[in-house]
């Protein structure tokens, strides 16, 4: 699919496949210790994951979701610039018709920026020192028919 | 399993030690007694553990108690707090405020789009403008950021890397103004781009140009600013990462042999500038582990030096380092606990012998850290420096047997480490084959895991924690300064003789395009010409291009 195609409808995404998530790193910074410890933890639990690599755009993440037919996002952010950058994806997937797929994130985000991001339109967002299993778990509530198979 | 300790056919223990240690119940609690980086580590450790050598005093070959014979009774480290944020005026004001506290040099930390070559008005500098670090796109900038800091009295410390021969450039051209003669320039630039690609990632051009660059800047502060540290090779960010002690060690050490290689390729003499070399290391919780690390470093370094390389000057042996407490080792949850964490560590960093330090404040879990926090966590030095006598006696812990047998095990691995790096081709192909990466990346994950399961405790996270959490004041960083510091860059580009300015960038492209050129001189002549960070970067992007990683998980 190239850029200029359009997105599978909504209600198609995500029906062919287990539940497949697109990891990315938005913004500048290189920080990607978190991002690959929770790729590795997702893809051990049984999720598909797609991790983009760094410095990715607002429009790269959306664009790889739709490419990846993913239903989730993933966002991790260190140098401070989430609330700039993580309601620009949601507003991203809005403008390409695409609401239907969910964006949590994760990063150094004070409890008030958490509050705001979630009024946003950010599903959830997880802090320094959150279990890799409350993630896990998370989506599992979240996508109860896509649940992966537990961990070996 | 119970190890003991270490007993040979010659060596046994008095009949009545074993049976009272076989009778002994031991804790159960499934936690790790290996260290942080899965060393073992036995109960008790004895003369049996320790390699017989001779004699070893500080000051002197290799350096494994110190690089001066009177350690911190001669002069203490100069306690140097990373600080910058918002803009060069708001930071200028916090260096004030620290100098004024009674810090001994200064240490400057610049937003995402400066360590990443780009200007302000860059599109994708949105949201990120001085909430890392300080915001920095021209000479205008720097000047204001050191506005009534006298140059030629202060060390600066910047931390900048693929850009860091710009902003050097930018710091001398300041120097300039206030008079003051590149030989009395001081300071460090960190500027080393090996660790970017292995671990902080923060690179832009490929890496033969990115070492070309650091070469140039080597060669050019051999030959004019004498006093300055052209590169701080450093193990940080890699440990920061996710590494092991053992691999922050070696990698960093790997790195360091890499540029001493580079800039004999380039055809200078190892002892004309292996002396400016510095080091940056971490210092994180497990507190034994660490001092081993930072003694086997200046051991490692010291035997390579000379041995491997011919240096004959003693300065091109001894290894100097700056030492960071451990950033990802504090704790979003009950931060006021990371006070606890960070004088712990900074007194390893102490015992081990480091030249500087720098003590991370408790909020700087959740943000950069306010006046108060940054206080506290300077207060932390100047405690262990006059209250707990520890820098009374060098090298206190040399002669411990445990110390002794960690330090040798750490060289032992740092060894294989650069086995395993030259048996790929070196630094620069490990790197393309991600070895380095991958290998911090499984130490990570192995970490994690280990928490997860309770083998490793953090207080406050996954054990003894708290229901109510203080709220701790953090520092914002307003959005609207986004807006102001794009006028002043704007400002900047209409007020200059734009002309200039153009040729200035046109001679970087072709010296750019010409490796035997040195390119330090026309990036200075660029910056005095207000060339943009962003602009200079941007006209080495047009002949050396762009790097991008292949993404591992």
């Amino acid at each position: 699919m190239t850029a200029s195609s359009a997105p599978p409808p909504p209600t198609a995404r995500g029906k062919a496949h287990p539940l497949r998530i697109v990891m990315a790193k938005v913004g500048l910074d290189g920080h990607d210790r978190g991002v690959k410890v929770v790729a590795r933890a997702l893809r051990d639990a049984g999720y598909e994951v797609v991790y983009t690599g760094l410095r990715q755009t607002p429009e790269m993440v959306v664009e790889a979701a739709l490419q990846e037919d993913a239903q989730v996002i993933g966002l991790s952010l260190h140098s401070g610039a989430h609330m700039t950058l993580f309601p620009a994806v949601v507003e991203e997937l809005r403008k390409r018709d695409a609401t239907d797929i969910v964006v949590f994130g994760g990063g150094i985000i004070p409890d008030e920026d958490i509050a705001e991001l979630k009024k946003l339109g950010v599903a959830e967002l997880f802090t320094p020192g959150t279990p890799l299993k409350d993630i896990v778990e998370w989506l599992r509530g979240r996508f109860p028919e896509t649940a992966a198979a537990p961990a070996p | 399993m119970r190890v003991r300790y270490h007993r040979d056919a010659a060596g046994e223990a008095p009949e009545s030690w074993d049976s009272e240690y076989e009778a002994t119940p031991m804790r159960d609690d499934g936690i790790e007694t290996a260290t942080l980086s899965g060393m073992d580590v036995k109960m008790l450790y004895t003369s049996r553990d320790v390699e017989a050598r001779p004699e070893e005093l500080s000051g002197q070959y290799p350096y494994t108690r110190g690089i001066h014979k009177t350690g911190y009774r001669g002069r203490l480290w100069t306690m140097r707090q990373f600080s910058g944020f918002a803009t060069a005026a708001e930071t200028n004001r916090r260096y004030k405020y620290l100098l004024a506290s009674g810090q001994t040099g200064l240490s400057v930390a610049f937003d995402m789009p400066t360590l990443m070559g780009q200007d302000s008005d860059a599109p994708t500098s949105r949201g990120e403008i001085g909430h890392c670090g300080v915001a920095i796109d021209s000479l205008a900038d720097m000047e204001t950021l050191f506005e009534g800091i006298p140059l030629a009295e202060v060390s600066t410390s910047m931390t900048i890397n693929s850009p860091a021969a710009v902003l050097f450039c930018m710091y001398l051209a300041v120097a300039e103004k206030q008079g003051v003669p590149f030989t009395n320039v001081n300071g460090t630039l960190q500027n080393d781009i090996l660790k970017e690609f292995i671990a902080q990632k923060e690179y832009i051009f490929p890496p033969e140009p990115s070492m070309r660059l650091v070469v140039d800047s080597i060669e050019y502060c051999t030959a004019e600013v004498p006093r300055y540290n052209p590169v701080s090779i450093s193990g940080y960010h890699i440990r920061e990462a996710g590494s092991t002690a053992a691999q922050e060690l070696a990698f960093t050490l790997a790195d360091g042999f890499a540029y001493v290689d580079a800039c004999i390729e380039r055809g200078m003499a190892v002892d004309d500038f292996a002396p400016r070399l510095s080091f940056f290391f971490d210092a994180h919780i497990d507190f034994f582990e660490e001092i081993a690390k930072f003694r086997a470093a200046r051991r490692i370094w010291a035997r390579h030096m000379r041995e491997r390389y011919g240096a004959r000057d003693e300065r091109s042996w001894k290894l100097r380092f700056h030492t960071q407490t451990a950033g990802v080792s504090l704790t979003a949850q009950q931060p006021q606990l990371n006070i606890a964490r960070t004088a712990l560590e900074a007194l390893a960093a102490v015992l081990g012998g480091t030249q500087s330090l720098h003590t991370n404040a408790m909020d700087e879990v959740l943000a950069l850290p306010t006046d108060k926090a940054a206080q506290v966590a300077l207060r932390t030095q100047q405690m262990i420096a006059y209250e707990t006598g520890v820098a009374n006696t060098v090298d206190p812990l040399g002669g411990s047997y445990f110390m002794e047998n960690l330090t040798d095990r750490m060289e032992e691995e740092a060894e294989a480490y650069f086995e395993r790096i030259d048996s790929l081709g070196g630094v620069i192909p490990a790197i393309e084959a991600a070895f380095m990466q991958r290998e911090i990346a499984d130490a990570a994950f192995r970490h994690q895991q280990e928490v997860e399961q309770k083998r490793r405790l953090v207080v406050g996270v996954n054990e003894f924690m708290s229901d109510q959490d203080d709220e701790l004041e953090i520092l914002r960083i307003p959005l609207g300064l986004e807006q102001e510091q794009v006028q002043r860059l704007h400002e900047v580009r209409r007020s200059r003789d734009e002309a200039r300015a153009n040729r200035a960038l046109e001679r970087i492209r072709e010296a750019a395009a010409n490796p035997n050129q040195n390119l330090m001189p026309l990036i200075l002549d660029a910056v005095r010409a207000s060339c943009t960070e962003g602009e200079i970067m941007g006209a080495m992007v047009d002949v050396f291009g762009l790097y991008t990683e292949k993404a591992i998980i």
